[in-house]
């Protein structure tokens, strides 16, 4: 029979102290609603100040002015005829330059001769700033759209190719060698081990080419177009119209945020193993 | 079908791992393979199923396979190597899916895996959602389910706690005992080594030479059986005996590594 130590609580009157917990913080968690609180602190402070007179308006106008220039702009179409024209730029850009980085980080992955290529053309091309080549890519292709999109997708290509290649390497070799064990042919282990292996990876680099496809189509719109999100704030800049520069600026933020919904929602989709 | 170790040597660069292996598994036949750490056991493994080129000698095969074997020379892996994104049932017919087997054939086989090893309530369940011994057990699922003929097991219960090493370690020799399967074992518990092989390879510290082979002098089936358990426990004893002190040296190795 297996003994069985007493519980031996002490009785009440005697003096004891509780241990002190220690264990508190250092959790990455956060509340729900915390960050909608915040920001909709600010913007009431600010539309406060504004509304008192306290902020000059032509340097800083109320969130409510700003509002009111998005919904002027909605009903007037220039809205739409600006985000339609960025839109274009940013969705055949980064369809584009994702395509080519996927196949480009894929090969490097998988191949040492390309990876022996890829790599050297990558670390010496990659830290050029792609609007850096706007204008040469101007002289080549032309004024239309295609220099814009080439800018566009050269930015979203040469992150993407790393953050492939980087997945790829990523993928534990021991699930390689457990394919290999069973013979499982060079495609299956890629379609079956390696793409879903890196797919983190791939969908971590989707979120950074959004922004850098977003900067990217802002800097080059600036630089050389008549319609678009980014020649809109520049142009609202010139004339002092800061509610509709500021306009311009949320509604980037707004297609930023966005994004990262579709991203956190491919997430949910396709990684919901992990 | 026999397997055989024909004179291995391996080298690492400078470092010389295995030295001049040679013997044979015969057909049916659990061959476990102990020795000290770092002395090579896993790299045998692997070069034994293909996993790895040798820099001399080669591993062989002789005779052929059973008929309704997939995949002769199947590895279950110490850290299970499932895939995590897959279910249990997706793991198991994963080495299915490039073989000239019909759905249903597949089905059939990936059900009668899971059955044997008493995973059919945990088809739909992801890797991460199950306890070490269940994932190793997805594992061995997944090698019954090519039909093997020779199992290649890497310490498959190194990294599962004592109570499902034991439980495991029974699912390991009922399925030895009614699938006519051949096995190398590789392991650093000469318990395990005793209890489940007919013979065990002894290797030397690195480069690893082979220093014994010591044949079981029971069934497996006896093994469990009381009387039994003086003559392992002396087994195990002078196989301690063998690799004792280079066992110490290396781990001495290893702490100034």
């Amino acid at each position: 029979m297996l003994d069985r130590a007493a519980t031996e609580i002490p009785a009440k009157d005697e003096a004891t102290r509780r241990v002190r917990f220690r264990g508190a913080g250092f959790v990455p968690a956060s509340s729900r609603f915390g960050g909608w609180i915040a920001l909709a602190l600010v913007i009431a402070v600010w539309q406060a100040a504004g509304s008192a007179g306290i902020v000059n308006p032509l340097f800083l106008p109320a969130p409510s002015a700003i509002a009111r220039a998005i919904y002027e702009l909605a009903i007037s179409g220039a809205l739409w005829q600006h985000l339609s024209a960025s839109l274009l730029r940013i969705g055949v850009g980064w369809l584009l330059g994702t395509a080519a980085g996927v196949a480009v980080g894929f090969a490097i992955g998988l191949s040492r001769l390309a990876r022996s290529v890829g790599i050297t053309f990558i670390s010496a091309l990659f830290p050029i700033p792609k609007i850096a080549l706007l204008p040469l890519l101007i002289l080549w292709l032309g004024i239309g759209e295609e220099p814009k999109i080439a800018t566009i997708a050269l930015g979203v290509f040469f992150s993407t190719a790393i953050s492939v290649y980087s997945g790829v390497d990523a993928v534990p070799r021991n699930l390689i060698r457990m394919a290999q064990s069973f013979n499982v042919p060079f495609a299956t282990i890629v379609r079956k081990v390696i793409w879903p292996g890196a797919l983190p990876s791939i969908l971590a680099g989707f979120r950074i080419t959004a922004s850098v496809a977003l900067l990217l189509v802002v800097s080059a719109e600036m630089i050389g177009a008549q319609y678009g999100i980014g020649a809109f704030v520049l142009q609202a800049g010139n004339l002092m119209q800061t509610d509709q520069l500021l306009a311009g600026v949320v509604i980037l933020s707004v297609f930023g945020l966005a994004v990262g919904k579709v991203i956190n929602l491919l997430e949910t989709k396709l990684l919901h193993w992990r | 079908m026999d397997l055989i170790a024909n004179h291995i040597s391996h080298r690492f660069g400078d470092l010389a791992v295995l030295d001049d292996i040679s013997f044979t598994v015969s057909a049916g036949e659990v061959v476990a393979i102990v020795g000290p750490s770092g002395c090579g056991k896993s790299t045998l493994l692997s070069i034994l199923g293909g996993l790895l080129q040798p820099t001399s000698g080669a591993p062989e095969l002789r005779g052929a396979p059973p008929a309704d074997s997939l995949n002769p020379l199947t590895f279950v892996f110490q850290d299970f190597a499932l895939l995590p994104w897959a279910t249990v049932e997706e793991n198991v017919e994963f080495p299915l899916l490039h073989t000239q087997l019909s759905p249903a054939e597949r089905r059939a086989l990936v059900d009668d895996a899971l059955r044997r090893t008493g995973l059919s309530d945990f088809r739909k369940t992801y890797p991460k959602q199950l306890s070490g011994g269940m994932r190793q057990r997805v594992g061995i699922s997944r090698a019954l389910a090519v039909r093997p003929a020779i199992l290649l097991m890497d310490e498959p219960l190194s990294a599962l706690d004592s109570q499902t090493r034991e439980l495991l370690m029974e699912d390991f020799v009922r399925l030895l005992a009614d699938g006519g399967m051949g096995a190398v074992y590789v392991t650093h518990n000469l318990e395990e080594a005793a209890r489940l092989a007919d013979r065990i390879v002894v290797l030397s510290r690195r480069p690893g030479r082979i220093r014994e082979v010591v044949t079981v002098p029971m069934t497996r089936a006896a093994r469990g059986e009381t009387a039994a358990r003086e003559k392992l426990l002396a087994l195990q004893n002078q196989i301690w005996s063998l690799i004792r002190n280079e066992a110490i040296d290396a781990e001495r190795e290893v702490q100034h590594a």
